[in-house]
């Protein structure tokens, strides 16, 4: 049996790399600490895809990796508008070939950012982002909120590691220091910790910005009595809160994302801490839900200058989210085969996309059998990264932390897999002699 | 024709580290160096046509956090650049702020193959090198930024220089980074609380001033054969009066001996740091008393951070005075601090000929080059992109050999520039060895780099060439511009990587980083500090740290041993 | 539409993250597959735990199991995400980019109509 320490979690965006496991005969046998119940479950592993699949007469047989890397090479050369879609947990090493395929046969290179915080990103590119790295939360934040968001259940270690729960240089009373408000539409394992617990209407958050915008300025005379749901004492009781901080961190989840306006609630999020930071220190973060989501806006930034659904179609990089955001794609019947890498759209797209997912010829590189792989028509099985494989991860504040190689595998890593579909594609290529 | 043999016959070369000044000379090129002579070799013919070493830019923000963070909040600058795919190059995209294969293709084309990245906030590193590795064909290195740190702060109140130096070693080996940069120093962790410093005020909590953080770094620096000075971004940069502030911070060093040949301090884009007047309304240029200071004193090297006329992207790890540009133009804006180290911040900016404060601020850039006697201390930069995009070096060039160019520009900007600032009454012209000097000369030498083979073309240098479709004897300041921005040929360690102005193969460059050695005990008690650092108030471990080996495909060391006295 | 008018959001859970790597199992499915009301919406619906709901939306219909929580406000329902709480959510993002995962109207019914197994909800999109 043989300890790992320093160990980095691969599933949510907390990206916490102090785990200590225990390995023995080429297993991960035990999470000693470090990991919440989330992670952990990721470390010890779950029952894999035994082998490469191709699809024959509606059922999946197994083959090998070389005859289903040149079946997926087929489907994307032949393919007219092919769309590589996911990437979020994989490493930044398996992303970059990614975008060279995209960029080799014209595809679509899109990451779950379209269904989680694309509007975040929509909103940083009308208004920009006031934000940090985790330790400075750790270090000075004596007023943190959290918007929409339920990290008790979602980042479980967020707490004690970086914002309420944990202590560090000007926070060294943890809690006791500071000041917690949980502004949600429900109550949840998250508001039942907080100092003042906001219930907001749900839809209305927009609103609710606005109103504290409005007061943190000095116009508390404009809001009205009640304000989405929420009085208006409790809103005034919110902003003292903001005035007499030292540093407020704003945290923020799906509950803003996903609902009515949209991205205009993350700009709306954004101008209020502005509006804070008239008054104290303030940042604001998005809680990102995988590991590497934010590695792939990363990679495909500085690669192609967009963030994610990029259509390479035209020979350059095209940016037009909503245009060709995976959803929108597949609710269009816009594109005519995907191959689908380190996600699941089966499970967490919209049904009405899934029916042209049905129709066309689909590719799945994962480690593991879900909803998705019942729409594959070639299924190759990965190492798991951060486990079997090692590679570059962006946290959720861009904090670049390398993932390590704990066991050996037999399984392809992510980045082999896609760099083997490519060479395969350039050698069909240069059969046809094109 | 023999493998890896070049001949680069009959131009006219420009090679200032080794006193060629415009001589009709053929350069022989094997195995990626240049050498004395060619048996059977591919021949370029650079009749009449200048030809001088590949150009090494000292400071350029290209690949790192706050780069991409630029990138991914100004869609409307990436749709600005974009080229397609061709064979030879994957897509482009980018304006000020290119993607990473532009910024490798544009500077090729002018004939660039060494950029140094000017800050990298040292948490981050792993990203700043995993973009260089996607910038083809330049050589790079990074300097990380070490005047914000917690580590550093505390060594210069308890005034333990050894340690500091201990913990500079540390730090440049566990970034694979080059030497010390400072950016506002103290007032980025001011910025920590939203709040800033000058020179002599205390940082919050930490109780020293940046006046004392840059002697001590200054000092530490010199306790290794370190191939560069510290790098400094003075305090208040922006701000009308400055330059009293900035000769201030350069008089800091002046005691302090260098280990070699160059100055103890190398201070950065300093147009933004030659200001005078007290409001935005009396602004007005203090370059010449600048340019004085430089001409009477050789303990500081500059560059100009001259300004291009246009849209650009302001990025600095000075966080405090970007949040106020930030107020001044209400455009957007992004910030990121650093924890224990430093931070950032990034806001679009548009630089007008027709306001009277742009107008100062483009004639200061150009006049510190003109009014500096010896092109040796100078090195042309436009802080890319804060004062400018790379792609607009070409016009300053220009500008500085054609007093014309200067004359008809002025023209059509504000009339400011007639009485709060210097350039129109000045007559100098640059001649092609001076603009040698500060594209390559300069840089290679300040930089530490000449004797690793770079910006120079003697026996043993890296084959790194600019050959250039222009007569030395050209002084139409079009044509001049335009044989600058897109080269006849670009060598890279003696591969045709440009040919007629355009991009022919795109090589991997190397990454150039230094290992400072450091005795063993110091190294020792420093570590006690500095792992308490991470076990209270880092966010990631100790040994997740360090950038490992994989994000240097292709590294190039550089070793600086301890001083023995 | 039958039944009671309320606001659908979707979202994670602690036991639904555990098991993103699992989606087939047992465990997955009796996180997953449920539909999250306050106890005064259940007594209305006559609907006991472990009882089946119908949830219609203007883009599908899915039948889950109910369960208790009263963290909810009333007339707010809340299915983690997933296949069974995406059967009801449109793919149109009217541009945005976004689909409308939470904030769907949506109607809730006591039904005593099966929930469909991961692979058989898959399989109702390939018709």
């Amino acid at each position: 049996m043989v300890e790992i320490t320093d160990v980095v979690c691969s599933l949510c965006g907390c990206v916490c790399d102090d785990i200590v496991l225990e390995v023995e005969n080429n297993e991960v046998v035990k999470v000693k600490r470090g990991a919440c119940s989330v992670g952990k479950a990721k470390l010890l592993g779950h029952e894999r895809i035994k082998s490469p699949m191709i699809r024959e007469n509606g059922e999946l047989k197994e083959c090998s990796y070389d005859e289903a890397i040149k079946k997926a090479a087929e489907i994307l050369y032949k393919s007219r508008r092919p769309l590589l879609y996911g990437w979020s947990s994989t490493v930044c090493e398996a992303d970059k070939v990614g975008v060279e395929l995209a960029e080799d046969i014209g595809a679509i290179i899109d990451n779950t950012a379209s269904v989680c915080h694309g509007p975040s990103v929509l909103a940083i590119q009308d208004v920009g982002l006031p934000s940090c790295t985790l330790g400075e939360v750790k270090n000075r934040a004596d007023l943190v909120i959290y918007w929409g968001a339920n990290p008790a259940q979602a980042h479980a270690n967020h707490m004690k590691r970086y914002s309420y729960v944990s202590k560090g240089y000007w926070t060294a009373e943890g809690k006791k220091g500071k000041k917690l408000v949980v502004m949600d539409v429900r109550k949840t394992m998250t508001s039942k910790m907080a100092d003042v617990f906001v219930q907001v209407k749900q839809g209305k958050d927009y609103q609710v910005f606005s109103a504290l915008r409005a007061i943190l300025r000095g116009h508390e005379d404009v809001v009205p009595d009640e304000v989405g749901g929420v009085p208006k004492a409790q809103l005034l009781e919110v902003a003292s809160m903001v005035k007499e901080a030292k540093f407020m961190m704003t945290f923020f989840g799906m509950g803003v994302t996903h609902t009515g306006a949209r991205h205009n609630n993350i700009v709306n999020a954004i101008q209020f801490t502005r509006a804070a930071h008239l008054h104290t220190k303030a940042n604001i973060m998005p809680l990102r839900g995988h590991y590497n989501v934010a590695g792939i806006n990363q990679v495909c930034t500085w690669e192609t200058g967009f963030p994610f659904a990029i259509d390479l179609s035209r020979g350059y990089p095209w940016y037009n989210p909503g245009e060709a955001s995976a959803t929108d794609l597949l609710y269009r019947a816009d594109c005519d085969s995907a191959m689908i890498i380190a996600s699941d759209p089966g499970a967490h797209f919209p049904g009405e996309s899934l029916r042209h997912l049905a129709k066309i010829p689909t590719i799945q590189i994962d480690p593991y059998a879900n909803p998705t792989t019942e729409f594959a028509d070639v299924v190759i099985p990965a190492a798991v990264s951060g486990i079997e494989a090692e590679g570059n991860v962006y946290r959720m504040d861009n904090v670049p932390i390398r993932l390590r190689k704990i066991i050996d595998t037999d399984y392809l890593p992510d980045e082999e897999i896609v760099e083997r579909i490519l060479t395969e594609v350039r050698a069909l290529r240069e059969k046809e002699g094109e | 024709m023999a493998d890896g043999e070049l001949l680069i016959r009959n131009g006219v070369v420009y090679d200032p580290i080794n006193g060629v000044k415009g001589e009709k000379k053929d350069i022989c090129i094997q195995d990626g160096k240049i050498v004395e002579s060619v048996t059977n070799p591919k021949v370029i013919d650079a009749e009449g046509r200048v030809v001088m070493p590949g150009g090494v830019d000292i400071h350029a923000h290209i690949a790192g956090g706050k780069v991409n963070a630029g990138r991914i909040m100004r869609p409307e600058d990436e749709r600005k650049g974009v080229e397609p795919k061709t064979k030879v190059c994957r897509v482009q995209s980018g304006y000020s702020i290119p993607n990473t294969f532009a910024t490798g293709y544009r500077y090729a084309k002018m004939g660039y193959t060494f950029v140094m990245e000017a800050a990298m906030p040292p948490l981050l590193a792993r990203h700043t090198h995993e973009e260089m590795v996607d910038i083809p064909i330049l050589d790079n290195a990074a300097m990380p930024l070490i005047d914000n740190n917690w580590m550093t702060m505390e060594y210069v109140k308890s005034g333990d220089t050894d340690l500091l130096a201990a913990y500079i070693a540390w730090i440049i080996k566990a970034t694979k980074g080059y030497g010390v940069k400072v950016v506002n120093p103290g007032g980025t962790e001011a910025w920590g609380w939203a709040k800033n410093c000058d020179l002599n005020d205390a940082v919050p909590y930490f109780d020293v001033t940046p006046a004392e953080i840059v002697k001590c770094l200054g000092e530490a620096n010199e306790k290794f054969e370190m191939p560069h000075s510290i790098h400094v971004h003075g305090n208040m940069l922006g701000h009308p009066g400055n330059y009293e502030v900035t000769t201030a911070t350069y008089d800091l060093v002046k005691g302090i001996k260098p280990y070699r040949d160059r100055p103890a301090m190398h201070a950065t884009h300093t147009q933004f740091h030659s200001y005078g007047g007290t409001t935005w309304g009396n602004f007005e240029s203090k370059a010449g008393a600048i340019a004085d200071y430089i001409n009477n004193n050789d303990h500081v090297s500059i560059d100009l951070g001259s300004v291009i006329l246009g849209d650009t992207t302001t990025m600095t790890a000075d966080g405090p005075m970007e949040y106020s540009l930030y107020q001044i133009t209400g455009r957007k804006w992004t910030n990121h601090d650093v924890e224990l180290e430093t931070g950032s911040g990034i806001t679009p900016f548009l630089y007008s000929g027709k306001v009277s404060v742009h107008t100062i601020q483009w004639a200061i850039g150009q006049e510190l080059a003109l009014l500096v006697k010896d092109p040796w201390k100078i090195a042309l930069t436009t802080d890319h992109p804060n004062a400018g995009p790379f792609i607009g070096y070409p016009i300053i060039i220009s500008m500085l050999m054609s007093k014309k160019r200067r004359e008809e520009s002025a023209e059509a900007m504000h009339k400011a520039i007639f009485d709060r600032a210097e350039l129109p009454s000045i007559d100098r012209e640059y001649d092609l060895n001076e603009i040698a000097i500060i594209t390559r000369g300069m840089a290679a030498k300040t930089l530490g780099l000449a004797e690793h083979g770079k910006g120079h073309l003697g026996v043993g240098a890296d084959a790194d060439v600019a050959v250039y479709d222009m007569s030395p004897e050209e002084r139409d300041a079009g044509k001049i511009q335009k044989a600058f921005l897109n080269t006849k040929y670009t060598i890279k360690a003696g591969e045709i990587v440009v040919k007629d102005g355009e991009v022919v193969a795109t090589p991997p460059g190397r990454t150039i980083f230094v290992t400072p050695e450091c005795d063993d005990k110091l190294m020792d008690e420093m570590m006690v500090t500095l792992k308490d650092k991470f076990d209270k108030y880092y966010s990631v471990t100790f040994n997740n740290y360090p950038v490992q080996d994989a994000y240097l495909p292709h590294p190039y060391e550089i070793k600086a041993p301890w001083r023995s006295s | 539409m039958e039944g009671m008018n309320v606001r659908l959001i979707s979202g994670r859970t602690a036991v639904q993250g555990q098991n993103l790597d699992s989606k087939l199992t047992e465990k997955y499915f009796d996180e997953v597959a449920v539909c999250n009301l306050n106890g005064n919406d259940m007594e209305k619906l006559n609907v006991a735990k472990d009882d089946y709901v119908k949830v219609t939306t203007a883009y599908g219909t899915v039948i889950v199991k109910a369960k208790q929580d009263d963290g909810n406000p009333e007339g707010l329902i809340f299915i983690p995400m997933g296949p069974w709480c995406n059967a009801v959510i449109s793919g149109d993002t009217h541009g945005a980019g976004m689909p409308s995962f939470k904030g769907v109207d949506a109607t809730v019914e006591k039904t005593a109509e099966a929930v469909l197994q991961v692979k058989e909800l898959m399989r109702t999109y390939m018709e």
